[in-house]
């Protein structure tokens, strides 16, 4: 079994009257060396196969596919979706996830070698397919990882918002999905939504010929996973407000609105799948203010099994209130950083966006000040990227945008805004 | 004080046995939250209605005797109290206080208060009743305190350490003994301090404690006579910080009932910033005799 550690970095001294509440809370993830058995996993590879795949990026994606299919384990349950307009099980059909051995990834392959490019996109479609797959299979295989992976090229055109908004809230909850985008006509915005409903990750393939590398190492950290399901269970006290329950680290994933109540004081928010890993948590809590010298717990932090109730870790944020300004101003680094990490996406964000509104100034002014931040903070695939869309005069500090920039490197700067660094220096170290 | 089942959350009311909502038995629960009420406090001293951290027993204490009293309050700066203190009456209106205040910056400094004011007091009301004299009794007080301070230090980590002082009050002799920077003070017609801090002048470096750290522990005694009534103040320096001088504690100490008195002081200290931990123990001295304000202060005897 995965052991499981939570750590809770803060400042607890709050001056007199201050009512927020910041901790990070870092949970690790460790256990045996050996993997999980592999019954226990369920894998559903989603494939693009609309019309703007061909040139050359279906042969890439079958590879990728192919790849992924050689990198289950035996015995690992998969399938494999075919997605255009509407959504085909290519492989092995009948509703059902097929066990891994010699024969079957034969045939997966064999299927998978015959993908052709045409039609539309409805990424929503495949999604729904892929969560009745992993519901069917859940019935006779309660508690295995179920975890996808998509691969996209394209805009979700041909699937009106409604419905796709409906299919991805049937599948949240279902399964987790890693989202590729290949190419540079996805649209980012379109794909993170879903790797955020589906607690996955989206990243960017600049060059179709490098989908086979990453769908092997995408099934293999899938394949690590040993413990489905985990919830962060927060706890605050009857008269305060939790601001927000964010994760922080590997990347930023805004998880407030996903609160699951358990009791009036208590909500849960999903983490998905564990395997051996570390995260880290921004959580926020607007306490009652409290007489100097007193002392609250302003949030009690578990990691849990919602489904058994088991608590596999816990961790107190608190609060004390104190007249010494020495305690109550020293800033605790992890929050700064993390704080800090935050900043730096929104103002990539934010500044993209404004620069495809033609706002010059302030696209100028966030990515300018985004690039500053990244340096400090060593970011450096961060800083690298920027580098890309705007110059800075390190002397004078003067930004300014680049007239001409390569659309791949627009989208690799959007899509890996929400991934952060780790503190370069543990102060505990 | 009202509260919620802890069971299923129905209001019940104090003294009831029984929650009227689901039976839950009442008698077994916890006291309730002393900032909201709740009844479900979990064992780690978090309140798990309003998140509050318990007051620990020691946050804020009151000894009353028939003669005298004692208050230690946990101040409002700091998150505990590591004062302690001690008093008990004894036969033939004899009565004994201590009072003890850890350092801060020691370890478990409220164990080590509260092992020596426990163990001296013990010690002083046996050597009394046995009919040793007040000094030889503080002096062997003061040897075990410093002795059961000294053994709870724990390899790999500082010595846990306090201050101490104690009064012996009997007939005519107040026999005052300390260690540290606690003070006794003689509040009357004349007020006086009776004792001479071991620390740096216009520090709080102390120069003598109790401690493992600290070598050979020789107490301060002196015995002091007095001819009209007063009240013989102990005190740790979360008081005399704010009020040093003899004349204003005795302004707020004297006619008023011992533990009146002692509330009052630690009241004042409190709404003067409350920076450390406070005690301080009251024993009135000669009430009802006329003063006689030529020979009320007190002197040191000669002997």
């Amino acid at each position: 079994m995965t052991d499981f550690t939570i750590r809770v970095d803060q400042n607890k001294y709050l001056p007199a009257g201050s009512q927020e509440v910041h901790g990070i809370i870092t949970v690790e993830a460790s256990g045996p060396v050996d993997r999980a058995p592999v019954a226990e996993a369920a894998e559903v590879i989603i494939v693009d196969t609309s019309g703007s795949m061909s040139y050359g990026k279906i042969a890439d994606a079958r590879k990728a596919a192919q790849a992924a299919i050689d990198t289950l384990r035996d015995g690992v349950h998969f399938a494999v979706i075919s997605g255009n307009h509407q959504a085909e099980v290519i492989f092995p059909g009948g509703g059902r996830l097929a066990p891994a051995d010699a024969q079957s990834r034969h045939a997966a392959k064999e299927a998978v070698s015959h993908l052709r490019a045409e039609g539309g996109t409805a990424m929503g479609r495949w999604l729904r397919r892929a969560a009745d797959l992993f519901s069917a299979h859940q019935v006779t295989h309660p508690g295995a990882i179920r975890h996808a992976i998509l691969l996209t090229d394209g805009k979700n055109e041909h699937e009106p918002a409604p419905e796709f908004d409906a299919n991805l809230a049937y599948c949240s909850g279902k399964f987790v999905c890693d989202c590729r985008g290949v190419g540079t006509d996805w649209v980012v915005a379109e794909v993170r939504r879903i790797g955020s409903t589906l607690l996955g990750s989206v990243m960017d393939i600049r060059r179709p010929e490098e989908l086979e590398a990453d769908f092997r190492a995408m099934t293999e950290a899938a394949m690590g996973k040993t413990v489905a399901d985990v919830a962060l269970r927060v706890w605050i006290p009857r008269a305060a407000t939790l601001n927000f329950v964010k994760q922080v680290s590997p990347a930023l994933e805004d998880l407030t609105s996903r609160r699951t109540e358990v009791d009036a004081l208590t909500g849960d928010y999903p983490t998905g799948a564990w395997g051996g890993e570390s995260r880290e948590y921004h959580v926020s809590v607007r306490v009652p203010s409290g007489n100097v010298g007193q002392e609250m717990r302003a949030g009690l932090v578990k990691l849990v099994l919602p489904d058994t109730g088991q608590v596999l870790a816990s961790g107190n944020m608190l609060a004390q209130w104190s007249d010494d300004p020495v305690q109550s101003t020293r800033i605790n680094q992890r929050v700064a950083h993390y704080t800090g990490q935050q900043e730096l996406a929104s103002l990539i964000q934010e500044g993209l966006q404004a620069r495809n509104d033609g706002d010059v100034e302030a696209a100028t002014a966030r990515l300018g000040k985004a690039r500053g931040i990244a340096e400090q903070a060593g970011n450096e695939e961060t800083a690298k990227l920027l580098d890309k869309v705007i110059d800075v005069d390190p002397e004078t500090g003067t930004a300014r945008l680049k007239r001409v920039v390569d659309k791949a490197d627009e989208i690799a700067l959007d899509t890996r805004s929400v991934r952060t660094v780790r503190m370069r220096k543990d102060p505990e170290n | 004080m009202n509260g919620a089942c802890p069971a299923c959350g129905t209001q019940v009311l104090a003294g009831e046995a029984f929650c009227e909502q689901c039976g839950h038995d009442l008698s077994s629960a916890a006291t309730p939250c002393t900032a909201c009420g709740s009844l479900n406090v979990g064992q780690d001293g978090y309140c798990e209605n309003c998140g509050m951290l318990q007051p620990s027993g020691r946050d804020h204490v009151e000894i009353e005797l028939e003669t005298s009293a004692g208050v230690s309050d946990r101040g409002l700066r700091h998150s505990r109290n590591e004062d302690a203190m001690g008093l008990t009456s004894l036969a033939q209106g004899q009565v004994v206080a201590i009072v003890c205040d850890g350092v801060s910056t020691s370890p478990r400094p409220d164990e080590a208060s509260q092992a020596a004011a426990d163990i001296a007091l013990a010690t002083l009301a046996k050597r009394l009743a046995e009919g040793d004299d007040a000094e030889t009794a503080t002096r062997e007080a003061v040897r075990l305190a410093a002795g059961a301070v000294a053994a709870s230090a724990r390899p790999g980590e500082d010595s846990p350490a306090c201050t101490f002082v104690s009064a012996v009050v009997a007939g005519r002799l107040v026999t005052v003994g300390w260690v540290g920077d606690s003070r006794a003070y003689w509040l009357g017609a004349q007020s006086a301090l009776l004792t001479t801090d071991d620390a740096t002048p216009g520090t709080h470096m102390l120069t003598a404690w109790l401690g493992a750290d600290a070598g050979e522990v020789v107490p301060h005694i002196r015995t002091f006579t007095t001819d009209g009534p007063g009240v013989v103040l102990l005190c740790s320096d979360g008081l005399w910080n704010y009020y040093p001088e003899p004349e204003a504690l005795a302004a707020t100490a004297l006619n008023d009932n011992p533990l009146a008195a002692a509330r009052r002081l630690v009241r004042l200290a409190n709404e003067a910033g409350g920076h450390d931990n406070i005690t301080v123990a009251v024993i009135p001295f000669g009430r009802g005799e006329r003063a006689e304000n030529t020979v009320a202060f007190p002197k040191e005897r000669s002997d």
